[in-house]
C-alpha cells in the first residue's frame, strides 16, 4: 500500500482497516501524531489529507486518497508554520499532547476562513479536546496566526 | 574517588541547610540525609556541586526529581536555578535523574499536618517538621499536591548560588583575583579584563575547591528571569510534535501489548478463551497478568484489536452493585464511631442548634476520573541484571520498588527514565500500568515491552476522586452569618492510595476535611468534622483532592446563608475573614468582577472563596440566560502564591484550574453499576469544550511570605462561584454536582 507522508513516500504492508494514526505511529514512526481515544471524540490524533483535517483514528489506511501532512510536516522548530509560531507565542500548551491535533485543525480551520470568527472558532474547533483547559490561549493563538498568514 | 566522596557530604549538608531553615534543623537530626545518587554516575572529570545542578565539559545539567505532568515544572525550576547560578535558560538541561530517597519532598507532607495553612507558630511548625520526618523516611518522591514550586523554590536558588560562588573560587584560586571582583554572566565566570571562563571548563576543577557556603539569595528586585515572563522550555516541543511523551518511547526490537482487565473492580480472572486472538496477525502472545490478561504484538492496534477478541469469565466486584449502594455507605457513616476528625471547633455549635432554628441542606459530589489526555503507558525491558523502565509517573520511587519484586531484581537494578506526561491530574500517581508491563517484560526477557492502555482501560481502571457528602446546618443572627457546622463523608483518599503501595496509613486523613476545616473566618459556632465510611471502592487523588468537594459544600453554604440573612456574600465573608491575606485576594477578585454592579437583564455572579494548599484563591462566576440554556461569560479569579514566578505559565494554570473545575462542575460524573465503570471515553464522560469556554481574568497577588504553586488551588472556588451564580440567576439551589442534571448549559 502506498502512501504519502509529509512528502516522504511509503510502502506499507498493512491490513487495510488499520486506522492511519497506527499506521502513522508504529510503522512510520510519526510520533507527533498522539493517541487520546480512538473514536473520533478528542481530536489528538487530526492530521490532514490532501489539506483537510480528518481523524486519523477513525480513517483506516486503505481509504487514504491523498497526501498527508502531519505536526511533523506542517513546520519543524526551526522552521515553524505560522500557526505553530502563534502558539509558540502566546505559549499555549500546558501538557501539550492535544497541541497537534488543535494546530492541526487550526491550520485547516484557517485555510477555509482566512479571518474567523469567534463562532467560527468555536465550530471549527470544539471537537479537539484539551484536558488541560488551555481554550483562552487557543483562541488567542488562532487570532495571531490569522494576522500573520493574512499579511505574508 | 575520595574526593568527590568529600565533596558529596559537604554538598549535601549545605542542600539540607538551604532546605531546612531553622525548623528543619529537628528532623536534620532526626534521620540523616541518604547518600547522594548523582556520584554513581559522575566520570572522573565530573564535579556534582549539589543534588540539583550537575557541571561538565558537555554542559550544565539540572537533576530534577520533580516529574513535570504538563505544568510547566521543569521550566520553572531551571529557571529558579538559573537565577542564581547566572545561566540562560537555554543553557540548561533537565533531567529528570533517577529516584533516590535523596530527593524526597517535604511540601507534600505539609499537607498531610492538621494545622491551619496560615498558622506559622511554633506548634504547627514543629509538626509539619515531624511529618517531613516520616515522609523522608519512606523515601516519598512524589509530584503532587502543587508542590513543585514550593520545594524548589529555596533548594534550587541555593543549588545555583553555591554552585556560582564555587565556580568563582576556581577562578580566584587560579588567577589571585579576588572573588568580589569577579563577575557572573551567561555561563561564564568574567575577569576585570573581560576574560571569560566558561563553567563547563571549570567543572573538573570546582570538584577540588572547597565549597562556598555562605552564600546570600538575591533579593527578588534583582531578579533576571524569575517573575518576568519567560517562554517554558517545552513550548516549541510542544507545538511541533517533537515532544517525546511516554507513549511515544521506540526502541529496538520493541513489542506492543495490550490489557483487558476486569470491568468489575476488585473482580478476578476466572478463565479466559485466547484462541481466536491467537490467530490475528501480528499476535506474539497472549497471558494473564494482575486482574486480567494481556496480549504482546508488533503494533499497537493489532494489540488493541487481539485483546478485545480474548474472552474472558470475570468474577464479580465486590463494591455494592448500584450507585445507591455506594451512598448508603457514605450515609451511614456520619456516626460518632465513625468520625474521622473534628479539626474546627469554634464556640458551641451543638449549644447554638438546640434552639432548634437551624437550617440545614445536604451536598453531593460525584466519583470523578481523571482521564488526562494520553492514556497511561510504560515501556519495560529486562535485561541481565538490569531492568529499564521507561513511563511519565509521579512515584518513580514506587515504581522502582514494585519492578524490582516483580523481576526479582535489587531497587538499584531498577532504572526508571522519567518522561514527560500528557496530564495526570493525579492519575500518574498510580503505577498498576507499569506492574503490569513488569509482568510481562519478564516473561519476554531482552525485548522491551511498551504496554499502552486503550482510552476504555485507562477511563474504567482509573481510580476516582471518591463520593462525598456533606451534612450542613447553620443559623443566621443580627444580620449575619452566626453558626456554620459541617459534616462531611468521605473514604480516605490518603488510605486507598498508600494502601495500594504497601503503606497502611494510620491516623485521620486531613483530606476528607481539606478546603472546609481550614478556612480563614472566625465564625461564631463554626465546626468540621469528617467521616471515613466503609466503602472499597479504589480512590484516589484528584486535582486538588478533597478540596475540589469541599469547597463546593462549604461556599455553597455559606452562599445560602448568606441569602438567608440579607448580606451580600463578599460583604459576609469580609466582615468574617481573619487573615489579611484572603481578605486582599476577596477583595481583589470582587474589584475585578465589578461585584455588586448591575449586570442588566437574564445575567448574573457568583462568588467563591477556598484557601487550598496554602493559596487562598477567590473567584466570581458570571453567567447569563440564553435560549439554549445557562452560558458561561466570565471569570474573575485573584490568587495569592506569595510570587508569581512565571506570569504567562501562571495565568495559563490558572485558566486551566478554571476550566477543570467549572467542566467537571457542569458535567462530569463516574458511575458504577455491578463494580464496574459506567462510562468508558469521551463520549460518555463528557468534558469541557472551547465553545463552553469564558473569558477568565487572572490575578497573582504576591502576600504570603511562603511561595505557593498553583496547579490545583483555582479548582475548588470554581464549582460553588458557578452553583451561586446560578441561584442568583435562576433561584434555583443546586446541593449535587454535575449540574447539567439539574440545569441546561448552551
Ligand atoms: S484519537 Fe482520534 S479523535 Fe481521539
Ligand atoms: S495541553 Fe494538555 S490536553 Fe491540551
Amino acid at each position: 500500500m502506498k502512501l504519502t507522508v509529509d512528502g516522504r513516500a511509503f510502502d506499507v504492508d498493512v491490513e487495510p482497516e488499520m486506522p492511519l494514526l497506527w499506521v502513522l505511529r508504529d510503522e512510520l514512526d510519526i510520533k507527533g501524531v498522539k493517541y487520546g481515544c480512538g473514536i473520533a471524540a478528542c481530536g489528538a490524533c487530526t492530521v490532514h489529507i490532501d489539506g483537510v483535517a480528518v481523524r486519523s483514528c477513525q480513517t483506516a489506511v486503505g481509504d487514504v486518497d491523498g497526501p498527508v501532512t502531519t505536526i511533523n510536516g506542517l513546520g519543524q522548530p526551526d522552521a515553524l508554520h505560522a500557526v505553530q509560531a502563534a502558539w509558540v507565542e502566546h505559549q499555549v500548551a500546558q501538557c501539550g499532547y492535544c497541541q497537534s491535533g488543535q494546530i492541526m485543525q487550526a491550520a485547516d480551520l484557517l485555510a477555509a476562513i482566512p479571518d474567523p470568527t469567534d463562532t467560527d472558532i468555536d465550530d471549527y474547533m470544539s471537537g479537539n479536546l484539551c484536558r488541560c483547559g488551555t481554550y483562552p490561549r487557543i483562541r488567542a493563538a488562532i487570532k495571531t496566526a490569522a494576522k500573520t498568514l493574512q499579511e505574508g | 574517588m575520595s574526593r568527590i566522596g568529600k565533596i558529596a557530604r559537604r554538598t549535601f549538608l549545605i542542600g539540607s541547610a538551604a532546605v531546612v531553615g531553622g525548623v528543619a534543623f529537628g528532623y536534620y537530626m532526626y534521620k540523616r540525609d541518604p547518600h547522594n545518587p548523582l556520584l554513581n554516575d559522575l566520570g572522573p572529570d565530573q564535579a556534582a556541586l549539589t543534588p540539583y545542578v550537575k557541571i561538565d565539559e558537555t554542559g550544565i545539567t539540572l537533576i530534577t526529581p520533580r516529574a513535570d505532568k504538563g505544568q510547566g515544572a521543569y521550566s520553572v525550576q531551571a529557571a529558579l536555578l538559573a537565577e542564581e547560578l547566572d545561566v540562560r535558560l537555554d543553557q540548561i538541561r533537565v533531567d529528570p535523574g533517577v529516584p533516590h530517597p535523596a530527593y524526597y519532598n517535604t511540601a507534600l507532607s505539609h499537607e498531610a499536618v492538621p494545622f491551619l495553612p496560615t498558622d506559622d507558630g511554633m506548634v504547627a511548625e514543629t509538626a509539619r517538621g515531624v511529618a517531613d520526618a516520616v515522609m523522608k523516611f519512606i523515601g516519598m518522591q512524589i509530584t503532587g499536591g502543587s508542590t513543585t514550586v514550593p520545594d524548589g523554590y529555596e533548594k534550587l536558588r541555593m543549588a545555583g548560588a553555591v554552585a556560582r560562588e564555587t565556580l568563582k573560587r576556581v577562578v580566584h584560586d587560579q588567577t589571585g583575583i579576588h572573588m568580589t571582583r569577579l563577575r557572573t554572566q551567561d555561563g561564564m565566570v568574567i575577569t576585570p579584563d573581560g576574560t571569560e571562563y566558561p563553567y563547563t571548563t571549570l567543572a573538573a576543577q570546582a570538584a577540588q575547591t572547597d565549597l562556598v557556603t555562605s552564600v546570600e539569595l538575591r533579593d527578588p528586585s534583582q531578579w533576571r528571569i524569575l517573575g518576568k515572563p519567560m517562554q517554558r522550555i517545552d513550548t516549541v516541543a510542544k507545538s511541533t510534535g517533537t515532544q517525546t511523551y511516554g507513549i511515544d518511547v521506540e526502541l529496538d526490537g520493541i513489542l506492543h501489548a495490550a490489557v483487558k482487565i476486569n470491568p468489575h473492580l476488585g473482580g478476578a480472572l476466572d478463565g479466559f478463551d485466547d484462541a481466536a486472538a491467537r490467530t490475528m496477525r501480528g499476535v506474539i502472545d497472549v497471558l494473564p497478568v494482575t486482574g486480567g490478561v494481556a496480549v504482546v504484538a508488533d503494533n499497537t492496534w493489532r494489540a488493541f484489536q487481539a485483546v478485545d477478541a480474548v474472552e474472558c469469565q470475570w468474577g464479580q466486584s465486590p463494591l455494592p452493585a448500584t450507585m445507591d449502594g455506594h451512598w448508603t455507605a457514605i450515609e451511614a457513616a456520619f456516626v460518632e464511631e465513625k468520625r474521622d476528625s473534628t479539626n474546627r471547633d469554634l464556640g458551641d455549635c451543638d449549644a447554638a442548634l438546640a434552639t432548634g432554628d437551624a437550617l440545614q441542606a445536604t451536598y453531593r459530589a460525584p466519583y470523578l476520573v481523571h482521564a488526562p489526555l494520553e492514556p497511561v503507558n510504560a515501556t519495560v525491558l529486562v535485561g541481565d541484571g538490569r531492568v529499564d523502565v521507561w513511563t511519565g509517573t509521579q512515584i518513580p520511587r514506587f515504581v522502582q520498588n514494585n519492578v524490582a519484586k516483580i523481576a526479582g531484581v535489587e531497587p538499584d537494578q531498577v532504572h526508571v527514565h522519567v518522561l514527560m506526561m500528557g496530564g495526570s491530574f493525579g492519575h500518574r500517581l498510580e503505577d498498576d500500568v507499569v506492574r503490569q508491563a513488569a509482568e510481562i517484560a519478564v516473561a519476554h526477557r531482552g525485548r522491551p515491552i511498551k504496554l499502552t492502555y486503550t482510552r476504555e482501560e485507562d477511563v474504567t481502571h482509573d481510580y476516582p476522586r471518591p463520593l462525598a457528602m456533606a451534612r450542613a446546618q447553620g443559623q443566621i443572627s443580627d444580620g449575619g452569618i452566626k453558626t456554620v457546622d459541617l459534616q462531611i463523608s468521605s473514604p480516605s483518599v490518603m488510605g486507598s492510595q498508600l494502601g495500594r503501595q504497601g503503606f497502611p496509613a494510620a491516623g485521620p486523613d486531613a483530606q476528607i476535611v481539606a478546603g472546609a476545616w481550614e478556612q480563614p473566618f472566625a465564625i461564631e459556632n463554626y465546626r468540621v468534622r469528617g467521616y471515613k465510611p466503609d466503602l472499597a471502592t479504589p480512590i484516589s487523588s484528584w486535582r486538588s483532592v478533597g478540596a475540589s468537594q469541599n469547597a463546593f459544600f462549604h461556599e455553597s453554604f455559606f452562599d445560602e446563608l448568606c441569602h438567608a440573612a440579607g448580606v451580600d456574600p463578599v460583604a459576609e465573608r469580609l466582615r468574617l475573614c481573619d487573615h489579611d491575606d484572603s481578605r486582599q485576594v476577596i477583595q481583589a477578585a470582587a474589584e475585578m468582577a465589578n461585584w455588586g454592579a448591575d449586570l442588566g437583564p437574564n445575567r448574573a455572579q457568583g462568588f467563591a472563596f477556598c484557601m487550598s494548599f496554602g493559596v487562598p484563591v477567590a473567584e466570581v462566576v458570571q453567567i447569563s440566560q440564553t435560549d439554549q440554556g445557562i452560558k458561561l461569560d466570565a471569570v474573575f479569579v485573584a490568587a495569592d502564591v506569595g510570587k508569581v514566578l512565571d506570569p504567562v505559565n501562571f495565568e495559563n494554570l490558572v485558566q486551566g484550574g478554571v476550566l477543570w473545575g467549572l467542566g467537571h462542575a457542569i458535567m462530569g460524573e463516574t458511575t458504577y453499576t455491578d463494580g464496574a465503570m459506567d462510562q468508558n471515553n469521551f463520549d460518555s464522560f463528557e468534558s469541557l469544550r472551547l465553545y463552553q469556554t469564558p473569558q477568565i481574568s487572572v490575578l497573582g497577588l504576591e502576600l504570603g511570605a511562603r511561595v505557593r504553586g498553583i496547579g490545583e488551588p483555582p479548582v475548588p472556588p470554581a464549582a460553588p462561584a458557578l452553583a451561586n451564580a446560578i441561584f442568583a440567576l435562576t433561584g434555583q439551589r443546586l446541593r449535587e454536582m454535575p449540574f447539567q442534571k439539574f440545569v441546561d448549559f448552551a
